[in-house]
């Protein structure tokens, strides 16, 4: 008897799991490796903060916490309750602040990196999808796979349809602004400096993750005669490039630079094309490099090319944030965001 | 101690001035000497000099500083890392050995952590330093020690290491994007931003600093001697001791303020020193002071020249360094006496 019911729930068990197991899918991810994807996908932990954004931007309900804390002015322009989600830490990258056993005790259904696509990183969704039994996708945060990589998330998390409307806004949005940077003709391009750091002395080389939308966009930049990520130059190496156009997302340098001595010789400061960057509440350039620079792609667009890009951007700003990072702006925040304060 | 200082003296100044020379007329924005000469020509005579105003903003307000200050930092740090060398009796202390690199590195990476401006990532660098040392000082003194020399040292070790953990633990907490290679450079040391404005909260503390190590240098070979023998020849080894300290202190903090860490230029060029004029304090601080800034101003020039990119100066000046201290090591190691 004791034997019977044991079997018996045994076999109610098997039941019951058995149509979630049956269900779970294969998916393979960016890296060409297949994972296990549990039938409902609920709460994903996101392993550094391009991860984050793009997630929250796709499904905040399922998102389980940000790497890192957000600022109040950043909450200002997000969904609340998204927003106010804890601290959990980030898994990836140069630091690794997430303690394997928090991540278990957070039950995450999935553990999504987003990112640059190497060997390092590899190995480290392996090892920890060994270690927590977790799966781990891997998707390409490059600017240009945005498109493919909403596709990848709406089949990881089982929501192809939503994520369409994500890769339809990307693509469109990627396809109108390649159209018409195309009939530009090559001396027409600027020589672009991006400055970072609050003397605005480190920049992107050529092919650096930092530098992906001003690429995009056709432009030079100066700094990419060598491959690379980002580095430091001196204020004797800019003058000597003498960029048409200086792109920043450091507003104490944006601030300086117009008055500095130094820096006044090169034609962006003395025909006034020194631009400070949106950045709230994520950078519209760079910084996290994710999602956030689909509108930074317009942003930089118009800066690059004034007489091209005509368009208005407060109401492709207000679009973007409502659909992007589900908040409706007022015409005050629009201005504010797109002044580059805070 | 026979021997005429005279030649090696010449040859530190030959150096520095050749130094000087060159570093003037290479760099990544292209300047002819002729362009050059009539730059400092107009300056002297106050005419307008006929070149474009990028050429004379490169020189006046970008290259200057920056050579002006690899003169500056080196010839202080050689400067220190002789005084702590004499102090310590030790050929291997280097100008960081109480901490105050440690204890800058910690303030500069906390004002870049906290999103400060240029100015209060330096002055909290500066403070480091001072405080650090001030700390491993107190420290030291308070434990009553046969050796209040060793006990100095290890204080500095261990204060340094502790500041060292709070250096790495910021970079920890920083976040990857934007502040930790900030910070990555800044520990590595470079003097790709220095401008006209820096120059003065670098020059006062090294002139004060390098000031009174010059004033003491006849005293420094007093300190080099056992504590009982100093005394015996009525030499007031502590308050001597505080001197040498703060002095060196002061211009090891201004100098890595300004410029970030920089290592091996205080360990090696002290010895190269040495070979070059003898032990005697009299000639060995004057000495170091100049061969210090030739040795960074070579550096630095090789820095910002190489590559359109900066190489950081502690990369280079380990990579030069290390090499260059093995060699002395094992050919004139005899100097040290």
């Amino acid at each position: 008897m004791l034997f019977d019911r044991r079997a018996l729930l045994s076999g109610a068990a098997a039941t019951l799991l058995a149509p979630r197991v049956a269900r779970a899918a294969a998916v393979s991810d960016d890296a060409g490796r297949t994972i296990q994807i549990p039938a409902k996908v609920e709460r994903v932990f996101t392993a550094g903060p391009p991860a984050a954004i793009l997630l929250y931007t796709f499904a905040p309900e399922l998102l389980i916490g940000w790497p890192n804390p957000r600022r109040p002015e950043e909450c200002e322009l997000m969904a609340a309750d998204a927003c106010s989600k804890p601290q959990v830490g980030r898994i990836t990258g140069r630091g690794n602040t997430a303690n394997l056993e928090v991540v278990l005790q957070l039950k995450p259904d999935l553990i999504l990196d987003v990112g640059y696509i190497s060997d390092t990183y590899i190995s480290l969704a392996n090892r920890v999808q060994e270690q927590t039994g977790i799966p781990y996708a891997l998707l390409d945060g490059k600017f240009d796979a945005m498109v493919s990589t909403y596709r990848k998330l709406g089949a990881l998390t089982g929501r192809p349809d939503q994520a369409e409307g994500f890769a339809r806004y990307a693509e469109q949005t990627m396809t109108t602004i390649k159209q018409r940077i195309a009939k530009i003709p090559e001396s027409e391009r600027p020589r672009v400096y991006y400055g970072r750091g609050p003397r605005g002395l480190e920049t992107g080389l050529g092919g650096s993750i930092n530098m992906e939308t001003i690429e995009f966009l056709g432009a030079h930049n100066v700094a990419a005669e060598r491959k690379g990520g980002i580095v430091n130059v001196s204020v004797e190496q800019v003058l000597a490039w003498n960029p048409d156009v200086i792109i920043t997302i450091d507003g104490g340098f944006a601030a300086s630079v117009r008055n500095d001595p130094l820096w006044a010789p090169i034609k962006a400061v003395q025909s006034g094309r020194v631009h400070l960057s949106p950045h709230l509440p994520f950078g519209w350039v760079d910084f996290p490099p994710s999602v956030n620079r689909l509108i930074g792609l317009w942003w930089l667009a118009k800066v690059l090319y004034p007489e091209q890009f005509p368009e208005d951007l407060k109401p492709l700003t207000r679009d973007f944030y409502t659909q992007f990072y589900h908040k409706t702006l007022t015409d005050a925040q629009i201005e504010s965001v797109l002044s580059g304060r805070g | 101690m026979t021997r005429s200082a005279a030649p090696g003296l010449l040859i530190a100044c030959a150096i520095l001035i050749v130094g000087l020379l060159v570093a003037f007329t290479v760099g990544r924005y292209p300047i002819g000497l002729a362009d050059l000469m009539s730059v400092v020509a107009g300056k002297l005579t106050g005419r307008e000099a006929d070149v474009p105003a990028a050429v004379q903003n490169v020189i006046w307000q970008v290259r200057g500083p920056r050579i002006l200050s690899a003169a500056l930092v080196g010839g202080a740090l050689a400067v220190a890392g002789t005084a702590f060398q004499g102090l310590f009796r030790n050929p291997l202390v280097s100008p960081d050995i109480l901490g105050a690199s440690s204890g800058a590195a910690l303030g500069a990476v906390l004002g870049i952590f906290f999103s400060l401006g240029v100015f209060a990532i330096q002055a909290l660098a500066f403070a480091g330093g001072l405080i650090a040392v001030a700390a491993v000082y107190m420290i030291g003194t308070a434990v009553r020690a046969r050796d209040p020399i060793l006990v100095l040292v290890l204080t500095g070790v261990v204060v340094g290491a502790l500041l060292g953990a709070g250096v790495g633990l910021v970079k920890y907490l920083a976040d990857p994007y934007n502040q930790l290679p900030a910070m990555t450079f800044w520990l590595l040391g470079s003097l790709s931003s220095v401008a006209v404005p820096d120059l003065i909260p670098l020059f006062g503390p090294v002139a004060i600093g390098t000031a009174v190590l010059l004033a003491l240098r006849w005293r420094m070979n007093v300190m080099s001697l056992p504590e009982e023998e100093a005394r015996a020849l009525g030499v007031p080894t502590g308050p001597l001791r505080i001197a040498i300290v703060a002095a060196a202190t002061l211009v090891t903090s201004a100098s890595v303020a300004t410029a970030g860490v920089i290592g091996w230029v205080g360990l090696v060029v002290p010895h190269l020193a040495r070979t070059l004029v003898g032990p005697d304090f009299a000639r060995l601080i004057p000495a170091a002071a100049l061969l210090g800034g030739g040795f960074l101003l070579v550096i630095d020039t090789l820095a910002r020249t190489m590559a359109p990119i900066e190489i950081p100066l502690g990369i280079l000046t380990a990579v030069v360094g290390t090499p260059f201290f093995i060699w002395l090591l094992t050919s004139v190691s005899k100097t040290w006496s």
